[in-house]
């Protein structure tokens, strides 16, 4: 069955199931769902913890292939091989300890085979993106968490994908910074037109940073709502004063906190491949 | 960085007043004076004898090293990449490492008779397991971030492997190979004391027939320091491959 | 039985029989190895007729003392050096140096000071052992998360209850380490000096049988010194893994 193209990213009835081992069930994780991802939207999952968030980003990002169904990138097959056109930040820090921040940012086009002047001049351009310029010849463990991250975003960056996807980035961050990188996303997502889909567990971040917020039920994972924000391209983190706000981030949570009740009461089990 | 270094000086003024504490308590037949033994290991390197031995055991040493190392690492990267072998293998390469090898001794001997290769033999069979264990355990505890960050990045299975998983392993390995070294210089030095005429090891050995402490202790303490020189230096560059991670 | 325990005894068996199919065929010659069936004869001879039942019970009476001296003596140094870091840092490097020397060739010095017999041996399995507990005490030591040693503070607790009540028991992991070390490290101490120098011991029915070339005996006592090693490094073993994932360390 060939899969509509309506999506930059389109899943139709994908399910994906981990076989189990050694006589453990199989499981679950995710499915069936279908999702259409716009070109250019900013686009985040939320839902209760275990419930195949982390499966859905490596779907999208054909790091794993799916059980059922089909997945397309820009029309053509995800078949378990990741795509050109997908970067992606996860929730560990993933900098090269052994590499400078400088380094770092131009590792992908390095393996690109990139000639050197150019590897140069974009990496600068992706620092001062990130304000990471003072920190080019610094090493990862130098930083904080929260300068790491923007090291492994500028890497991301620096190789100009046409989807950006985030597996809770911020996770590993306190509220005030989570809240400021929160800015910085939107800017990096308005001023570079990728399309960005990010997965939190954070609902006021879902809310403020969004076009279209999905829902995902406890595991195996389906989509039991979307939400549309409707905020304007040019929004920040003062969204929040907003009155739609606290509309949208109430009608998240009482979608989710059934789903979470009911995911406290599985067994916990922990996700594939995290 | 100066206060380290003058610390350590403190500390080897102190352990040398120690040392000539307890030569006073127990007499020189059971241990010579620091000033004894120090002029004693000045007299030996002197010597053409001492230095031939030196160099017999430095080259026992250096082809069992080099082989503990080059084999150690390629098992250990088999095992570490492979989940299954590596698995099966874990505990057996356990039990293997905490055999006392003196168990062993009489088999080397056997097969390699009297002479270098027994040594070397020797100095394998001790050095190889840990370097082993510490790199299947560094290529196996690599952060599976890596492993994802370098599939997103559409490297080839030899690419990620060179250019990721072999710097955030590195610096494990080095530590598993600082260990190994050590105890690869205690096996060649036991190898010449029960199986070689040459060697510092033998030298050992024919002053302890003779009861020579002072000798004794003087080949000692010039094994000591080159051994804390090695470990210093390997300390050094494991340090520096982990840049501060 | 899992697929991985089911290949590593399938793996181990084969390799066994191929040893004993090559000493039966003699590519090993016997003056070289003798079979590993004959070894648990031999094995199994030498517990029923107790000929050397004193030079077991010799080696293993040792074994425990130094490992006695090597735990507690280690402990405390490590301890000790753990309150100190001045005096700590320096000595790093000369610890890992350690055992790069066999440090039996003092074995004769001991000689002298404490005579030919169990005190010697005893105190040189202690001195093979105990470096390796000091640097597994200070390793658990400084794995004692902050806020334990500040519970430890907080309930006001003199400097010895605070080490014996909190901090021990939170180090224990590497502790139990450092005792399966010490016991591994006791054993060649002791056992490599009845090689060089005793009355009697496992190590010396070992060179005696060696130089007698009775390889029947020889062979016999190894896999009974193997086994022996074994069966207390795998039950400390367990031990040790049991305490990392109840403490949930890894």
């Amino acid at each position: 069955m060939a899969a509509s193209p309506d999506g930059q990213i389109s899943l139709r009835g994908v399910t994906k199931v981990f076989p189990g081992h050694e006589g453990h069930a199989d499981v679950h994780a995710l499915g069936p769902v279908d999702l259409d991802v716009m070109r250019g939207e900013l686009f985040t999952v939320v839902g209760p913890s275990g419930c195949g968030k982390s499966t859905l980003l490596d779907v999208l990002a054909g790091l794993t292939s799916v059980t059922s169904g089909h997945a397309t990138f820009e029309g053509s097959e995800l078949a378990g091989q990741v795509p050109d056109g997908i970067g992606a930040v996860f929730q560990q820090d993933a900098s090269f300890f052994w590499l400078t921040v400088w380094d770092n940012v131009a590792f992908g086009l390095r393996r690109r085979g990139t000639a050197a002047r150019e590897i140069a001049r974009r990496v600068d351009q992706a620092l001062a993106f990130m304000g990471l310029t003072g920190f080019a010849k610094a090493f990862p463990a130098q930083l904080s968490g929260g300068m790491r991250q923007r090291v492994c975003i500028a890497r991301t960056l620096v190789l100009e994908p046409k989807v950006l996807l985030l597996d809770e980035p911020f996770g590993a961050l306190d509220q005030q910074t989570r809240l400021l990188m929160g800015d910085e996303l939107l800017r990096i997502w308005r001023e570079t037109g990728a399309t960005v889909v990010l997965i939190t567990h954070a609902l006021d971040e879902a809310a403020m940073l969004s076009d279209r917020v999905a829902v995902m039920s406890a595991r195996p994972g389906r989509f039991i709502d979307i939400v549309t924000t409707g905020w304007p391209r040019t929004r920040d983190s003062r969204i929040v004063s907003d009155p739609r706000f606290g509309a949208i981030t109430a009608r998240l949570w009482e979608k989710l906190r059934e789903e979470s009740l009911r995911a406290m009461k599985a067994p916990e089990t922990s996700e594939d491949g995290k | 960085m100066k206060s380290t270094r003058f610390d350590f000086l403190l500390l080897l003024a102190g352990l040398m007043l120690l040392w000539q504490l307890v030569h006073w308590l127990v007499g020189p037949d059971v241990l010579s004076s620091p000033w004894a033994t120090i002029r004693r290991a000045a007299e030996l390197i002197a010597t053409s004898t001492f230095r031939d031995h030196a160099d017999a055991t430095a080259t026992a040493f250096g082809i069992a090293a080099v082989i503990s190392i080059a084999g150690g690492i390629a098992i250990g990267l088999w095992l570490g990449l492979r989940r299954f072998a590596g698995d099966v293998a874990d505990p057996i390469l356990g039990t293997l490492y905490s055999i006392p090898k003196i168990t062993l001794y009489p088999i080397i001997l056997l097969i390699f008779g009297l002479g270098v290769s027994a040594k070397i033999a020797f100095g394998v069979i001790h050095g190889v397991f840990p370097i082993a264990i510490f790199t299947m355990n560094a290529v196996r505890n690599v952060a599976p971030v890596y492993h994802r960050t370098a599939r997103v990045l559409r490297l080839t299975p030899l690419g990620a492997a060179v250019t990721i998983m072999a710097p955030a392993a590195l610096p494990e390995i080095l530590a598993g190979i600082r260990v190994g070294v050590a105890l690869t210089l205690l096996g060649v030095l036991i190898g010449e004391l029960f199986a070689s005429t040459s060697g510092l090891g033998f030298a050992l050995i024919r002053a302890m027939d003779v009861h020579a402490v002072t000798d004794i202790m003087a080949i000692t303490l010039v094994l000591f320091v080159f051994a804390a020189c090695v470990n210093a230096l390997l300390r050094f560059v494991e340090r520096r491959a982990r840049h501060g991670g | 039985m899992t697929k991985v325990g089911t290949t590593r005894a399938a793996l181990i068996l084969s390799a066994l029989a191929a040893l004993e199919l090559l000493c039966r065929v003699g590519i090993i010659n016997r003056v070289t190895m003798i079979p590993p069936s004959e070894m648990i004869v031999s094995l199994w001879s030498i517990l029923r007729n107790g000929r050397y039942n004193a030079d077991i019970f010799f080696t293993l009476y040792n074994v425990i003392a130094a490992t006695f001296l090597a735990v507690i003596g280690g402990f405390l140094a490590g301890a000790a050096l753990h309150a100190l870091p001045r005096l700590r840092r320096p000595l790093v490097p000369l610890l890992s140096a350690y055992y790069a020397i066999p440090t039996f060739v003092f074995y004769p010095l001991l000689i002298v000071a404490f005579g030919v017999g169990r005190t010697a041996l005893i105190v040189m399995g202690a001195m093979f052992g105990v470096v390796a507990m000091i640097v597994n005490t200070t390793l658990g030591l400084d794995h004692v998360p902050p806020v334990v040693a500040k519970t430890g503070a907080i309930l006001r607790l003199d400097a010895a209850r605070q080490l014996l009540l909190i901090r021990l028991p939170s180090a224990a992991p590497h502790l139990v380490t450092g005792i399966k070390l010490a016991v591994a490290y006791s054993v060649i101490g002791i056992v490599a000096g009845e090689f060089i120098l005793a009355t009697e011991g496992v190590g010396k029915r070992i060179a005696y049988a060696y130089d007698n070339f009775d390889n029947r005996t020889m062979y016999g006592m190894l896999l009974l010194l193997l086994v022996g090693v074994m069966a207390v490094n795998g039950a400390l073993s367990g031990w040790e893994k049991r305490l990392h994932r109840r403490f949930g360390q890894r």
